[in-house]
């Protein structure tokens, strides 16, 4: 991107084209393509244990396979399929929303992507290894992980150490291009939201993986080296294990929610006809939960034995995370509040995730109360909650970006009628599929078991049932999207009525190089 | 390389330098996690080295009732327990206590004592002047050893505690390192 010139080459032929592209739209169809596919990797994993706890008993698999399913579910789904698909999301929309011709570091932006098929294959290939997968949850607590974990566990550390390396760069070339590389013009209180949210999270996402790659890196000599981090008889602390991961572990949650925030943000004023009610609000919002989301990490811990004084702080702290939270919420209500609404399937996607992510979150508060926590800790309760905000949050905002840029990528208009099918199928299933899981919590169901008791039965029929239909409610979005590139009614630049953003201004399909001279920003 | 280019260049060798800092502030965290656990008491972390204590006053008027408490990892095949299960005692002075452990197997193996003292606000007032948890243990196969411990609570100990926990966890030293 030094010179502007003259290309009417497009794209090149070939499969060197995707091996070695440093086009940001090519890095974003990549990234957005392999978390799709680990998707319905992470996806089968949940089937297998939906059908096995479809009844009560052990029918279909051996507890230490279910053990890895559960684990290898976790692992796939947040590193392999949100965490991509959203930096797929920026590696397509960010140059063009802030007019840059591409991200800051092409070449660093290819590896950030290649490094990752290698890593899932790798995390994925434990399951053929001898002694099986990671069977110790996602969360890997030492000392499960570390004594008695499968010798696959070196090859999960090396995969959580790659993974971790990839989104370091990718966030180290986020900053630099939404810092370094906006039009003339754009200040920025002037960037689209999703900009600020991706801006955010980068932030974020340099300050905590490096201190998960610590965790596993004590992990391993650990095992192998003869440390004893996590081991008593050796001076060592199991509790140490959990401060640091969740140390890490709370701000990657918000890493994996904040983007969506943004995508929301963009999707709802466009389908209301009306601007984004109170932008700087938003924008304080999203840094005042990002800086919060680093005090909060032992409401993870509250039964593991801390001063009283400690867990009200914890309490405290997280419960004030619901106040901006809260203004972002309003803000969107506020933004539809007499606009002039239409129903297209961006919409409707990003209309779920408001309620249902605020669902979601409300469980959450519950679980930030210490005194109450004591009674879902390690339940069903805390599976319906995480999964509200990250399926119903994470996932259906990463869908609702897909269906409202996906005309701008390939030119082609959706068939909205599929789309609506695939739309009213996902949403009554995700609900049949999850409600349930407050009630088994509540009621005494604990997580991460194979088998249960005989009164668990019926919530846990209907959750499988729910399952079933949202998982095959998916491959109806596979074959949507592989339509949709195919062909469909001609998308118009605009696309949307009147969209505000500077990826309305170029051509549909988008050009291969975009923005080569800087567009002018009122 | 132009100016745009050398400014991301600059751009991202600062967040490089972040990245790595982070790096070591996990592992950072474990010398860090200590010292607060120190400070502040917390964890019941009661020191597994002795204690050098000024000559105090005894509190006659005050009693705490101390239970002991003894635990031995799956990796460790001995028996332990205390002598006794309760002691009642006055703050600033100093008393004694036995802990008996046997080694039942046919090998010698040495063990490692992990003190933890309950609730943690006391641990800041417990010292020990001499216990088996300041050295690794050796027990010859079928070895019977009495282990002593002597101990003061401080008399700042707040008011509203009389009841202390001095539990201790016997781990397998060989296997451990």
């Amino acid at each position: 991107m030094s010179e502007a010139h003259d290309d009417h080459h497009g794209a090149p032929k070939g499969i060197g084209r995707w091996f070695f592209t440093t086009n940001h739209k090519d890095i974003g169809t990549l990234y957005l393509w392999f978390s799709f596919a680990m998707l319905m990797i992470g996806g089968a994993m949940a089937m297998v244990i939906r059908a096995e706890l479809f009844q009560p008993g052990l029918q279909l698999v051996d507890p230490n396979f279910f053990n890895s399913m559960t684990t290898m579910h976790g692992l796939i789904m947040v590193f392999g399929a949100i965490m991509p698909a959203f930096v797929g999301l920026a590696n397509w929309l960010i140059p063009m929303m802030i007019g840059a011709p591409d991200m800051a570091m092409p070449r660093m932006n290819n590896w950030s992507f290649w490094i990752l098929p290698f890593a899932g294959t790798m995390l994925v290939g434990t399951l053929f290894m001898e002694g099986g997968a990671p069977n110790f949850g996602w969360t890997f607590y030492a000392p499960l992980s570390t004594t008695y974990g499968p010798a696959s566990t070196e090859f999960f550390i090396f995969a959580v150490h790659l993974l971790g390396f990839s989104s370091i760069m990718g966030s180290i070339n986020i900053i630099a291009t939404i810092l370094n590389m906006r039009a003339p013009g754009m200040t920025l209180m002037k960037m689209p939201l999703f900009v600020w949210t991706w801006l955010i999270t980068a932030f974020l996402l340099i300050a905590v993986m490096p201190v998960l790659a610590g965790a596993v890196t004590m992990m391993l000599t650990d095992r192998n080296f003869g440390t004893s981090f996590f081991n008593a008889a050796g001076g060592g602390d199991p509790v140490l294990f959990q401060h640091v991961f969740w140390f890490f572990g709370h701000p990657e949650v918000y890493i994996m929610i904040l983007p969506a925030f943004g995508i929301v943000s963009q999707i709802i004023p466009t389908f209301s006809r009306k601007k984004l009610f109170g932008y700087s609000s938003m924008v304080y919002a999203t840094a005042s939960i990002a800086i919060l989301s680093f005090v909060v990490w032992a409401h993870h811990m509250y039964t593991v034995g801390m001063p009283v004084a400690a867990e009200l702080f914890f309490m405290y702290a997280t419960v004030l995370i619901s106040v901006p939270t809260g203004v972002k919420v309003f803000n969107w209500i506020c933004t539809m509040w007499r606009g002039s609404m239409t129903f297209e399937s961006p919409m409707m996607w990003a209309l779920a995730f408001v309620i249902l992510f605020t669902l979601g979150g409300f469980t959450g508060l519950m679980l930030g109360v210490t005194p109450v926590d004591t009674q879902y800790h390690d339940t069903y309760f805390v599976v319906a909650h995480f999964h509200y905000v990250l399926v119903t949050g994470a996932l259906f905002a990463i869908i609702a970006a897909v269906y409202y840029w996906l005309p701008k990528w390939t030119g082609n208009m959706v068939d909205e009628k599929l789309a609506a099918w695939h739309f009213w199928l996902s949403i009554i299933s995700v609900n049949v599929l999850f409600f349930p899981m407050h009630f088994l919590g509540l009621a005494g169901m604990p997580r991460r078991i194979p088998d249960y008791a005989l009164q668990f039965t019926e919530f846990n029929q209907i959750a499988s049932i729910g399952g079933f239909v949202f998982g095959l409610s998916q491959l109806l979005f596979f074959y949507i999207l592989v339509k949709t590139i195919k062909g469909g009614e001609k998308a118009t630049d605009k696309v949307w009525d009147e969209p505000e953003g500077l990826e309305w201004t170029i051509p549909s399909p988008a050009p291969y190089h975009t923005f080569a001279t800087a567009p002018e920003v009122k | 390389m132009n100016d745009i280019d050398k400014k991301n260049m600059k751009l991202a060798k600062k967040l490089a330098f972040v990245a790595l800092g982070m790096f070591g502030f996990g592992f950072a965290l474990v010398p860090l996690y200590d010292v607060f656990c120190d400070i502040t008491g917390l964890n019941g972390k009661t020191s597994n080295s002795v204690a050098t204590i000024q000559p105090m006053e005894v509190n006659k008027d005050r009693l705490i009732t101390v239970r002991f408490v003894a635990t031995v990892n799956s990796d460790l095949p001995w028996k332990f327990e205390p002598l006794q299960k309760t002691m009642r005692v006055h703050p600033g002075e100093i008393n004694q206590v036995s802990y008996v452990a046997k080694n039942i197997t046919s090998t010698d193996t040495n063990g490692q004592a992990v003190p933890s003292v309950s609730p943690g606000q006391a641990a800041l007032f417990f010292d020990k002047t001499e216990c088996f948890c300041f050295s690794k243990q050796l027990l010859k196969a079928g070895q019977e050893k009495e282990m002593p411990v002597h101990f003061v609570i401080r008399p700042g100990l707040p008011e509203d505690i009389s009841n202390v926990v001095l539990s201790y966890t016997f781990f397998n030293s060989d296997s451990a390192t």
